[in-house]
């Protein structure tokens, strides 16, 4: 297929693994521990695992598998508040699959579904619109959710809804953003990245700009990447070139779609409607500063957080879950206390564990190490 | 059909002069009557159908024509929408039910047909489904020799779901068992995957995806036939149906207690449904198919068989996809076009699309 095949091409993947096994005797050395590379984003861990790539990198290298999965950061105590909407009986909950089966404390929404609640698929937020449009005697609430790879979409939905006059329509919005979080990764404690893999779509709208404190600050190398495994493959080469060259630079692999100032339109519209929240909850990594987005006063009519009583209620991870340790590269997914135990994507404890993007659900199901396919044995 | 509605086969049929059910037609008088008769004793007319009595009657003798084991099954379709680029639900109850007992070895022979109707269904939409299963039939060389009629209040059901049962006959030396495959057998599939899966999630109408697809829905008894001439120590066969060929290569190395390898660059996939995967984030390997077997052949057989599926309609583009192999019992893995490994592995529910 034209613009996929390219991306996936074995010749070319084998002269990239060559080239970055070159590379691999002149990387510097870490004392007491392998070199470390954080792919942020969870589409990247997903090609990384459906392509088997890891298997493909010198053993001094290791890939630490990022909090970009939107879908696994997501709070129990959210969840629980998105139930709660879903099953007052005017409302239509509308909602991106993947965000289906995320557990709650109660329920996830696909129970909450069997139970009796009208929750619906959507594929963007223009169909919950749409349903608005169909049902004027329901309230649609959208599930907000992603970075700002999704936030545009639904800021431009929110705009549309309220230039057509539609009132039965709103968001409960869970939008967070990249960048506090890789600050708060970086600040953190006993955190060894030596260089990321930098998010894709994102950088799409938001640009490669806002990473460079990452070089200057915190002397790591970035690589922004696209999503087909010859691009994951290509921004690792890049990464370890800065690394042995001694550079620490934001790089973009990905200019092919993401340029460097962002998408200007894209983010106005992200402006009008939201606005940065205090801190945000983000399961397994904690409260962080100004990593969330909520609806600005202007478009509080739209806001289902004012419109219904939500609980709010703030839930804490279960205590055997390292997801936060996962998360930051402290721990492998198969070192977890209850990796492929009490904690399967059948039953998923962990945050990581429930969507296909989530490090946990991929060693599982991909097994890509032979150290993952041990530890399920 | 039910009881009530088998029929001389010198009555004169009934007529249905409404546009769409209501639940007076599944009340057992005279609407009831009409309503069989017109849309489904007319499509199905055959010598079995039209007796009067509580159930179809088959001689024993003329059944052992055809072996020395009855094969039984059944199977329900709540497909929506009821139709769909490349056939109905009508067309899936009798292709589904007839490939269930093929995949056995048997010769599908009778079905039964039981609906479920929503009231307010239109009785066109239900001649339309009615014609496309006595085609359906026709062309796997069965008879529908009984059924039953229900119509429920709108709401309680989607509009018709339809059960079908089956019984064939195994002739005799076919014994397939999906506890059999050895390490070296290949795997071998009669054409282009996912077709089915993708056609319907794009049919749904709700993914604004306008794809040039069409469900592979079709009676495989012949094709399965062939198949088992060509290469009678083939081990197993399954119908790829929900779960895709993923489901079946993981049932099978589990059952076999074996290891099963395949390949990328060798998994048929038309490159609408490859795009429409790309675009949801969802992996071909676990969609549905409806007129695709995974066989299990012993390799010194394998290329008789890929050549008799190959010579038929129904196996033009058949293909091996990969092997057996003595490796740990019940892992499926995939070599990938781009030079990794990946496990294929049981899907948990549903497969959703990925938000990004």
């Amino acid at each position: 297929m034209k613009y996929v095949d390219e991306f996936r091409d074995g010749e070319r993947a084998a002269i990239l693994e060559r080239e970055i096994r070159a590379l691999a005797p002149r990387l510097p050395r870490p004392p007491g521990r392998a070199l470390q590379i954080m792919e942020v984003c969870g589409g990247h861990t997903h090609a990384i695992f459906r392509y088997g790539i890891e298997a493909m990198l010198p053993p001094e290298l290791e890939l630490v598998h990022g909090p970009g999965c939107p879908v696994c950061v997501l709070p129990m105590g959210r969840i629980d508040d998105c139930v709660a909407i879903a099953e007052r009986p005017e409302v239509i909950f509308t909602t991106f699959g993947d965000a289906m089966r995320v557990p709650g404390s109660r329920k996830s929404l696909l129970q909450a579904k069997g139970d009796g609640a009208d929750v619906r698929m959507v594929y963007s937020p223009l169909d919950a619109l749409a349903l608005a449009r169909a049902n004027p005697e329901r309230e649609i609430v959208f599930f907000a959710l992603g970075f700002e790879t999704t936030t545009p979409s639904t800021a431009l939905t929110v705009l549309q809804a309220e230039a057509d006059g539609i009132a039965n329509f709103s968001l409960f919005c869970n939008h967070i953003t990249i960048v506090p979080t890789l600050r708060a990764i970086l600040e953190g404690g006993d955190v060894n990245i030596d260089g990321f893999i930098g998010p894709g779509h994102v950088s799409m709208v938001i640009g490669t700009t806002p990473y460079d404190f990452i070089a200057s600050a915190y002397r790591k190398p970035v690589v922004v990447a696209g999503f087909e495994p010859l691009d994951v493959l290509h921004s690792i080469y890049l990464l370890l070139r800065q690394l042995v060259e001694g550079r620490c630079e934001v790089e973009n692999q990905y200019a092919r779609v993401v340029p460097n100032a962002g998408n200007r339109t894209a983010m106005a519209a992200v402006e009008r409607v939201f606005e940065t929240r205090e801190f945000f909850e983000w399961r397994g990594l904690g409260s962080i500063d100004g990593s969330g987005l909520r609806m600005r006063d202007a478009y509080a009519a739209f806001d289902a957080e004012r419109k219904f009583a939500v609980p709010g209620l703030r839930v804490v991870d279960p205590a055997a879950c390292q997801c936060g340790e996962v998360l930051t590269g402290a721990i492998k997914p198969w070192q977890c206390g209850i990796f492929g135990t009490a904690c399967t994507p059948e039953a998923p404890l962990g945050a990581l564990m429930v969507s296909s993007e989530g490090a946990c659900a991929a060693y599982y199901r991909y097994g890509g190490v032979p150290a993952a396919a041990g530890a399920r044995g | 059909m039910n009881g009530v509605a088998v029929h001389e086969a010198s009555r004169r049929l009934g007529t249905i002069h409404v546009p769409s059910v209501t639940l007076a037609h599944g009340g057992g008088g005279k609407a009831m009557r009409d309503l069989i008769d017109d849309v489904f004793v007319r499509a199905f007319a055959n010598d079995h159908l039209d007796v009067g009595s509580d159930q179809a009657r088959f001689d024993l003798a003329a059944l052992a024509q055809y072996g020395e084991r009855l094969a039984f099954t059944t199977d329900s379709y709540v497909v929506d929408p009821i139709v769909f680029p490349g056939g109905d639900i009508g067309m899936l109850a009798v292709c589904g039910t007839v490939n269930d007992l093929a995949v056995g070895g048997a010769t599908p022979l009778f079905l039964t047909c039981s609906v479920i109707i929503e009231e307010g269904l239109r009785v066109d939409t239900l001649r339309t489904i009615a014609t496309s299963m006595a085609v359906a039939a026709l062309r796997a060389g069965v008879c529908i020799v009984t059924g039953d009629t229900k119509v429920v209040e709108r709401g309680a059901c989607d509009k018709l779901f339809i059960n079908t049962a089956g019984i064939g006959v195994i002739p005799a030396g076919i014994a397939l068992d999906i506890g059999t495959v050895r390490p070296g057998d290949v795997l071998i599939v009669n054409g282009y995957l996912g077709d089915h899966g993708a056609t319907i999630l794009a049919a749904r109408g709700d993914l604004a995806i306008d794809a040039p697809i069409e469900s592979d829905c079709a009676p495989l008894g012949d094709l399965i036939a062939a198949l088992l001439r060509a290469a009678p120590r083939t081990r197993f066969i399954r119908d790829a149906t929900r779960g895709g060929v993923a489901s079946v290569l993981n049932e099978i190395a589990v059952a076999s207690g074996i290891a099963i390898e395949i390949d990328e660059s060798e998994t048929p996939l038309r490159a609408p449904v490859k795009g429409f995967c790309e675009i949801l984030g969802l992996d071909p390997l676990y969609l549905a198919n409806e007129g695709k077997i995974v066989a299990a052949v012993p390799p010194d057989q394998a290329d008789a068989a890929l050549d008799a599926l190959r010579a038929h309609p129904l196996g033009y583009d058949a293909c091996a996809i990969g092997r057996a192999w003595a490796g740990e019992a019940g892992r499926v893995t995939m070599r990938t076009t781009f030079g990794g490994t990946r496990i294929v592995d049981m899907l948990v529910g549903e497969q959703l699309p990925r938000i990004c």
